[in-house]
């Protein structure tokens, strides 16, 4: 690698060509503030927080988009760099609506912090505030433009990590907005909700739609029974917002505090995600056997349902019609759990905990309400549900070791690495692999499928099939794939798609961290370490061996496949016109 | 969005096989947008939700973008204009000489707002800069035709002359 000499406030390092004054910074262990700035995302230097002094230059230079060059100089710290950064965020708060006591950022705001940081006592500008409309008419995503600092993070993330492209910057000058086509609500838009805008947000104008009252409702009504539900890939974030370690997996402590919280039952998606395993792997089998449409692509995140739904509606045959496990659950909650313990569905409340904003909107699609009820009543974020555990006073750090409740709380590894892509792949080869086969397979790990490169393929000899696979997550990886497939240059028997980058656990509704942590570690793979580390951790790793699932099945459902199982556990998608003309 | 009957060029299906054309003559060349979305507004007079939306189609550039451009530049509509396009000069002059009070008049007289077309397509009203008319301020537009010095009792009187026109 070739080096290069600078100088960055006296201090004389030798560092990588080509890299930023910021990245020589760090290396340095020099702090500069930022605040448009998120590596690989957003690198357009726009909003000047992170200017330093250039040696020989005619201006301050912005840290985050200079390359360094032999003998640069550098100074981080100059009155000059200081006052420039005091101004620049001082106009930036001039217009900015500061009602930080009551905003949903407060404490985990880039703004707030670099305010704190630059030691901000006064604002001598006085901007005019936009009042711009509040668009919360979406189920999942609510945009607040008089909160937005005009970085461009959510325009960049939606169009060229997403490839959804319905937000970007409209207006010039002081009425610069950033906004949808013709202001349309992102209800009325292609957006798919996938709540990546929301994760990149510094600031609390994007944020999910706060459903924490209908849950607190539910909870204090004594005729309810509220079951709650939690997806793999919460119990390996929501101790971020506890200021817990990236990657710590708190699955007893979230049990505790969610019974703490009240809830009758608190049972495990990944229970409901071995069901998946199952009606999807049989799906699998059988169009292979049968001359179905092929690939098969799986459906269990409703974000790339939507927006296959919009963009590539001639796939809509190729998805799996299984439902995803959450509201398969419900579904089984509401049917066979109602039946068993005798309670009257109508006053069963089921609460999805998800690393997701997309499934909000799944949840309220009329499809999805299999007993005639809403399989699922309430999603909520991981973020939510750190806010009712911090209303409700809970010491999350300190609670007594619990584990999920009978009969829906075992899981086997399988169902938990459904939070991270490739793990709905690897789940159901762990299972296709021994029914083809007809016996127990002990190397259950498929790690070509796994890690966070885009797309991942995978050819797979199984008893008698060659199983060629492809592993997509984030929309844009998606887009590339499914262009390929439609220009018949790969032909895969199975797909897994996930709409956000690096699957589940890098949801939108995960907790939220910030660019100075997110630029510099990889987010993705911190939490899916902890996903595989809990599959590792279990005595079960293969769907089919869950004697839950076996007793729901022979109890119930029948067979996999069954006509009882289509009813409940199976759905169908809808075509959708990308921005109506009335 | 509803049909409106403010534009004068050529039914519909002719005009939306021309904007097709305009389309593929720039499709494979750097930086089409702008030169399409001008050529489409000569055609339609403005850019509403449907032209904008063909565009981005054609061009496969995502509606978001295509509309932050239009918003972007002030030469782009996203309103229909009238057979006699009515504009006011905001400029310093005209706005110091009363130019506020003759464009409510014309709001008052025509019930429209800034950007707004009448219902029978005659008139539409747009405030604009300085057009280089201060000596006559305050100054308003009718298509090419200029009116100076004016007072918002002169305004009854102009309206009329083209409603008169057009008869
Ligand atoms: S939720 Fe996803 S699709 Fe919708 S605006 Fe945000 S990034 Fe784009
Ligand atoms: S909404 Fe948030 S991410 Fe998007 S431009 Fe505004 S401040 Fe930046
Ligand atoms: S310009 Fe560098 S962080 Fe915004």
């Amino acid at each position: 690698m070739e080096m290069v000499n600078i100088t960055i406030d006296t201090r004389k390092l030798q560092v990588p060509a080509g890299i930023t004054v910021l990245e020589a910074a760090r290396i340095a262990n020099i702090d500069i503030p930022t605040l448009c700035f998120l590596k690989d995302i957003n690198e357009i230097g726009a909003c000047r927080m992170c200017v330093v002094e250039v040696k020989g230059a005619r201006s301050l230079q912005a840290a985050c988009v200079y390359p360094v060059s032999e003998g640069l100089e550098i100074y981080t710290q100059s009155p000059a760099v200081r006052e420039a950064r005091k101004v620049t965020l001082e106009l930036i708060l001039s217009n900015h609506d500061k009602k930080c006591l009551t905003c949903v950022r407060s404490r985990n705001c880039e703004l707030q912090k670099l305010a704190e940081e630059l030691n901000i006592k006064d604002i001598r500008f006085e901007g005019e505030m936009g009042n711009f409309p509040v668009d919360d008419l979406s189920p999942s995503i609510v945009r607040d433009p008089n909160k937005c600092i005009l970085c461009r993070r959510c325009v960049s993330m939606c169009k060229n990590v997403q490839s959804v492209a319905v937000i970007d910057t409209m207006e010039r000058g002081f009425r610069t907005i950033v906004s949808s086509a013709f202001n349309k609500s992102l209800s009325e838009v292609p957006c798919v909700n996938c709540g990546q805008c929301i994760t990149v947000c510094p600031v609390g104008a994007l944020r999910e739609k706060d459903d924490t009252d209908k849950v607190w409702k539910a909870l204090d009504d004594p005729d309810m029974h509220v079951i709650v539900q939690t997806a793999p890939a919460v119990r390996v974030a929501l101790g971020e917002e506890f200021g817990m370690p990236i990657g710590s997996r708190v699955t007893s402590n979230m049990v505790a505090a969610l019974r703490r919280l009240g809830f009758n039952k608190v049972f495990d998606t990944d229970t409901a995600a071995d069901l998946t395993i199952m009606e999807e792997g049989t799906e699998l089998l059988n169009r292979i056997k049968n001359g179905g449409k092929l690939p098969l692509i799986t459906s269990c995140s409703p974000g790339w349902i939507k927006f296959c739904e919009h963009n590539y509606p001639e796939f809509l045959d190729n998805l799996s019609t299984c439902k995803s496990p959450h509201e398969m659950f419900g579904a089984v909650l509401k049917s066979y759990y109602a039946e068993k313990n005798g309670i009257d569905p109508s006053k069963i409340f089921v609460v999805s905990i998800m690393p997701c904003t997309a499934k909000k909107f799944e949840a309220q699609r009329p499809e999805m309400s299999a007993t005639g009820y809403p399989d699922v009543d309430v999603v909520l974020t991981t973020r939510e549900l750190a806010r009712m555990i911090r209303e409700a006073g809970i010491d999350f750090k300190d609670l007594p070791e619990r584990t999920f409740d009978d009969p829906m709380g075992e899981a086997s590894g399988a169902g938990v690495i459904f939070g991270a892509t490739g793990g709905v792949m690897e789940a159901a080869l762990r299972t296709v692999a021994e029914i083809l086969s007809g016996k127990s397979i002990d190397n259950v790990e498929y790690t070509q499928v796994r890690g966070v490169e885009g797309i991942k393929e995978a050819t797979i000899e199984l008893e008698g099939i060659t199983l060629k696979a492809a592993v997509a997550h984030g929309l844009g990886n998606a887009k590339k794939l499914l262009d390929k497939i439609k220009a018949g240059e790969a032909d895969y028997h199975f797909v897994e798609i996930m709409a956000c980058p690096g699957g589940c656990v890098n949801g939108g509704g995960q907790p939220i961290q910030p660019s100075e942590v997110r630029s510099w570690i990889d987010l993705r793979q911190e939490r899916a370490k902890a996903i595989y580390e809990e599959d590792k951790s279990l005595p079960i790793r293969k769907s089919h061996e869950n004697p839950k699932v076996k007793a729901l099945y022979d109890e119930f459902l029948g067979e996999p496949g069954s006509h009882k199982a289509h009813e409940l556990l199976h759905t169908h998608y809808v075509k959708r016109e990308n921005y109506p003309v009335e | 969005m509803s049909t409106n009957n403010c534009c004068c060029c050529g039914g519909v299906d002719e005009r939306e096989q021309k904007l097709q054309e305009i389309i593929g003559k720039y499709k494979n060349t750097k930086g089409a947008l702008i030169p399409v979305l001008h050529e489409a507004q000569d055609l339609y007079g403005y850019l509403p939700l449907e032209v904008q939306k063909k565009i981005a189609e054609g061009l496969e550039v995502p509606l978001a973008e295509v509309y932050g451009v239009v918003t972007f530049y002030t030469q782009f509509s996203l309103n229909p204009k009238g057979k006699y396009k009515i504009q006011v000069c905001m400029g310093t002059a005209c706005y110091v000489k009363g130019a506020g009070a003759i464009l409510d008049k014309l709001k008052e007289k025509l019930g429209l707002n800034v950007g707004e077309c009448t219902d029978d397509g005659l008139f539409s009203l747009e405030a604009c800069r300085c057009i280089g008319a201060c000596g006559l301020a305050p100054v308003i537009m009718i298509n090419d035709d200029v009116y100076g010095r004016l007072v918002p009792d002169d305004i009854e009187g102009i309206i009329e002359k083209y409603k008169k026109i057009s008869e």
